[in-house]
C-alpha cells in the first residue's frame, strides 16, 4: 500500500535570484518502508522534506499522503493531517523551552486529544524511557544538552503513533550509541508497527542499513 | 485545561517579569480611570447638591413680555417699532390653581411657593441688602433641607409664626445679631418691619450665608405690599433632577409661565461641568489606553521571543486559530489579573480621598465607590486587552514555520 506519492514536485526560489531548488521529483513509498534521504549539503533534502510533511505548500506538482491529495487541503485541514499522521523531527529546533521534556511529548497528543491525560502522560514516560530518557522527563527541556534535546524531539514525534515519522538529520547530533539506539527504534516500528520512516542522513552506515536509500542532487533524484 | 489554554500559562508563570510589567500597566491604567471618573461624579454630584440648596429643580416663574407693535405689517416693512418690556406685573396669576394642577404632573414630588424680595438689614446704624425668601417653612425644608444647615435656633419656630426670620450666618456675624434678637427689614417698597431671629443656617456658600434670610411668604407678601394671592416663583423638586428640563418643557406648555430646568439657570456652572467631563473623559481614556499598548508591547515581545515554540507548534499540528487563541488567552489573563488589581488600587484611592477635608461647602473630598464606572473601566479595560492581544496575536498565526526552520 502507498503511504506516500510524489509525483513531479517542483519547487523554485525567487530571492536572491530564481532558481530550482527541486526539480520534477516523483516517487512511492510503501506502507512501513524505513527510507533514508541522502545527498550533497545543498541539493535540497531539507526542502523536499519540508513539501512531503505538508508544511511547505508553494510548490507545483502532486502530494498524496494515506490516499489524500493534499492539494486542495486547507492549512487548517493540513495540520490536522500533521497533527495525526505525521511526526517531525526537526535539523536545529527541537523543543519548546519553557516545558519540561515529558510535556514537550505530550503536546501533540493533548492536542489531538483522543487520550486522557493521564494515559498521554503514561505513554509519554514509556517513549521516553525508549530513549533513554526516564530521568530527564521532569527537567526543563532547556537544561539538556544538544544530544538528549534531540532524543526528546524524537519521542515526541513518536507520541500519536504517526503513520509517518520524518526526520531531518534526526541522528545528528547523536553520538554513535545512540545512534544505533534509534535506528533500531525506526527499524522496530517499520517492521513490527508498519509505521513508514523517512530519515535524511549523512550517515552512510545508517542509510545503508535501511530498507531504501533516495539520493538527491541539486534537486533531482538520481538513486532511488 | 485546555491544552492552549495550559500553553499560555505556563508563558505567563515562566516570564514573570513581563507579566509583571504588563499587569502593572494595567493595574495603573484601571485604577486611574475609575478614579477619575468616580471623582468626577463626585464632583457633579457635589455641585449639584450645593446648587440645590438654594436652587430647585424646577423654577415656574413669568417671563419679562416684550411688546409687540399693534398693528401686524402683513410682510410690508414696519417703520415704527420700538420694543420695550411691558411694566406688567411679575406675578403668577391664580397660584393656587398652578400649583394644584402641577402637582398632578408625574413625577412631580415636592411644588411650593415662593415671594422674593429685595430687603435692607438694618440693626442700629448698620446696613446690608440682602434677599429675603417668603417661605413654606415645610415644603421648602423638603426641598432645599434648610433644618440640616441650621446652626442656631431652628426652623419650626419659623412655623405660622409670622415674625420670624431665618437669616444666614454671615448676616448675623457682620451685625452681631443672635437668636432671639430682632432685626429690622426694610423692603424696596418702603415698608420696615421688625423680624424676631428665630434660627440661624450656614450653607458655607458665603454669597448665600451673607445675604439670604427665610421668612413665611404671608411675611415677604406683607413687605412687598401684596396681597395673599401674589407669588412671584412656584418652585418644583422632581424625583430625578436629570429630568428637569424635560419636564420643565411640560409644565411651560401646560400653564402658560416660563418654567426652567436647574442646568439652564446655572448654565455657567454647567458649562465648567461640560469642560471637566470632556478632560476627564479623554484624559482617564488616554491612561487605559496607554496601559493597552503595554499589553500590545509585552505580547509583541513574547512572540518574537517565542517565535520558535510558533513553528514547532505550527508542524505538530497546532492550527492558526490556536496560535491566536494561545496568546489572546494570555492577554486575557494579564488583562483580568490587571483589572482586578485595578479595582482594588481604585478603591483604595477613593477610600483615601474620602478622608481628606477639602472645606467650603463641600467639606470631605466628595468620591464615592461609583459602581458603574467600575464597571465601565472592567468593560473598557478587558476590550482594550483584548484587542491589544488579538492584534499580535493574529501575526503570530500567520508565521510560516518553514521559514523560521531554515534559519
Ligand atoms: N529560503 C531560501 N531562499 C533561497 N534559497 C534557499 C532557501 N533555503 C534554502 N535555499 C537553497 O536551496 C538549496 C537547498 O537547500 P536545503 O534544502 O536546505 O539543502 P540540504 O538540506 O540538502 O542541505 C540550497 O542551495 C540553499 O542555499
Ligand atoms: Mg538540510
Amino acid at each position: 500500500m502507498k503511504i506516500l506519492e510524489s509525483k513531479s514536485i517542483s519547487k523554485y526560489f525567487t530571492d536572491p535570484v530564481e532558481f530550482q531548488v527541486l526539480k520534477d521529483i516523483s516517487f512511492d513509498i510503501e506502507k512501513g518502508e524505513f527510507t533514508t534521504l541522502v545527498g550533497k549539503s545543498g541539493s535540497g533534502k531539507s526542502t523536499l522534506l519540508y513539501v512531503l510533511s505538508t508544511m511547505d505548500t508553494d510548490y507545483t506538482g502532486k502530494l498524496v499522503i494515506d490516499g489524500q491529495e493534499t492539494g486542495n487541503m486547507t492549512k487548517d485541514e493540513l495540520a490536522g493531517l500533521r497533527n495525526e499522521k505525521i511526526g517531525f523531527v526537526f535539523q536545529f529546533h527541537y523543543l519548546l523551552s519553557d516545558f519540561t521534556c515529558l510535556q514537550n511529548v505530550m503536546l501533540p497528543a493533548l492536542k489531538l486529544g483522543k487520550l486522557s491525560n493521564k494515559e498521554i502522560e503514561e505513554r509519554a514516560y514509556q517513549k521516553l524511557a525508549m530513549l533513554g530518557l526516564s530521568d530527564q522527563a521532569l527537567k526543563l527541556s532547556s537544561k539538556l544538552s544538544g544530544g538528549q534535546q534531540q532524543r526528546v524531539a524524537i519521542a515526541r514525534a513518536l507520541i500519536n503513533d504517526p503513520l509517518i515519522i520524518m526526520g531531518d538529520e534526526p541522528t545528528g547530533n547523536l553520538d554513535s550509541n545512540n545512534t544505533r539506539i534509534v535506528f533500531d527504534i525506526f527499524q522496530e516500528l517499520s517492521k513490527n508497527y508498519g509505521q513508514t520512516i523517512i530519515a535524511v542522513t549523512h550517515d552512510d552506515d545508517f542509510a545503508s542499513k535501511s530498507d531504501r536509500i533516495i539520493e538527491l542532487k541539486d534537486g533531482e533524484v538520481i538513486r532511488s | 485545561m485546555n491544552i492552549n489554554a495550559q500553553i499560555a500559562k505556563t508563558y505567563i508563570v515562566t516570564n514573570k517579569k513581563l507579566t509583571g510589567v504588563a499587569v502593572a500597566g494595567v493595574v495603573l491604567g484601571m485604577s486611574i480611570y475609575i478614579f477619575m471618573n468616580s471623582m468626577l461624579l463626585g464632583f457633579d454630584k457635589a455641585s449639584s447638591k450645593s446648587i440645590f440648596k438654594t436652587t430647585p429643580h424646577i423654577r415656574v416663574y413669568k417671563d419679562d413680555e416684550i411688546s409687540r407693535p399693534l398693528v401686524s405689517s402683513n410682510g410690508k416693512k414696519m417703520l415704527l417699532i420700538n420694543p420695550k418690556i411691558v411694566p406688567a406685573k411679575n406675578t403668577i396669576i391664580n397660584p393656587g390653581l398652578v400649583i394644584s394642577s402641577i402637582q398632578k404632573m408625574k413625577d412631580v414630588e415636592i411644588v411650593t411657593s415662593q415671594v422674593n424680595a429685595n430687603i435692607f438689614y438694618n440693626s442700629g446704624k448698620s446696613q446690608i441688602t440682602g434677599l429675603c425668601s417668603g417661605i413654606n417653612p415645610e415644603e421648602a425644608d423638603r426641598m432645599y433641607a434648610i433644618s440640616s444647615t441650621i446652626v442656631e435656633g431652628s426652623l419650626g419656630a419659623l412655623k405660622g409664626n409670622p415674625n420670624g426670620i431665618l437669616i444666614g450666618s454671615g448676616v448675623s456675624d457682620k451685625m452681631s445679631l443672635r437668636v432671639n434678637d430682632y432685626v429690622n427689614i426694610t423692603s424696596s417698597k418702603g415698608l420696615n418691619k421688625a423680624f424676631k431671629i428665630v434660627g440661624i443656617f450656614k450653607t458655607n456658600n458665603s454669597v448665600i450665608d451673607k445675604t439670604k434670610s427665610y421668612v413665611n411668604v404671608l411675611s415677604a407678601q406683607q413687605l412687598l405690599k401684596e396681597g395673599n394671592v401674589y407669588v412671584t416663583d412656584i418652585n418644583v423638586n422632581i424625583k430625578n433632577p436629570d429630568d428637569a428640563e424635560k419636564i420643565a418643557i411640560q409644565i411651560s406648555a401646560s400653564t402658560g409661565y416660563k418654567a426652567e430646568g436647574w442646568r439652564q439657570a446655572n448654565e455657567t456652572l454647567m458649562a465648567a461641568q461640560r469642560m471637566r467631563k470632556i478632560i476627564i473623559t479623554f484624559v482617564s481614556t488616554t491612561i487605559l489606553l496607554v496601559a493597552g499598548f503595554g499589553i500590545y508591547n509585552i505580547l509583541n515581545m513574547t512572540i518574537t521571543q517565542k517565535i520558535n515554540d510558533i513553528a514547532i507548534l505550527k508542524a505538530m499540528g497546532f492550527k492558526g486559530n490556536d496560535v491566536i487563541r494561545i496568546f489572546v488567552t494570555q492577554a486575557v489573563s494579564v488583562g483580568i489579573m490587571g483589572v482586578i488589581g485595578g479595582m482594588m488600587m481604585a478603591t483604595l484611592i477613593i477610600t483615601l480621598l474620602q478622608h481628606i477635608y477639602v472645606g467650603g461647602d463641600i467639606g470631605y473630598f466628595p468620591i464615592t465607590y461609583e459602581v458603574t464606572k467600575y464597571i465601565q473601566g472592567i468593560v473598557v479595560g478587558m476590550v482594550i486587552t483584548f484587542f491589544a492581544g488579538y492584534i499580535p496575536a493574529k501575526k503570530a498565526a500567520n508565521i510560516d514555520p518553514v521559514e523560521i526552520f531554515r534559519r
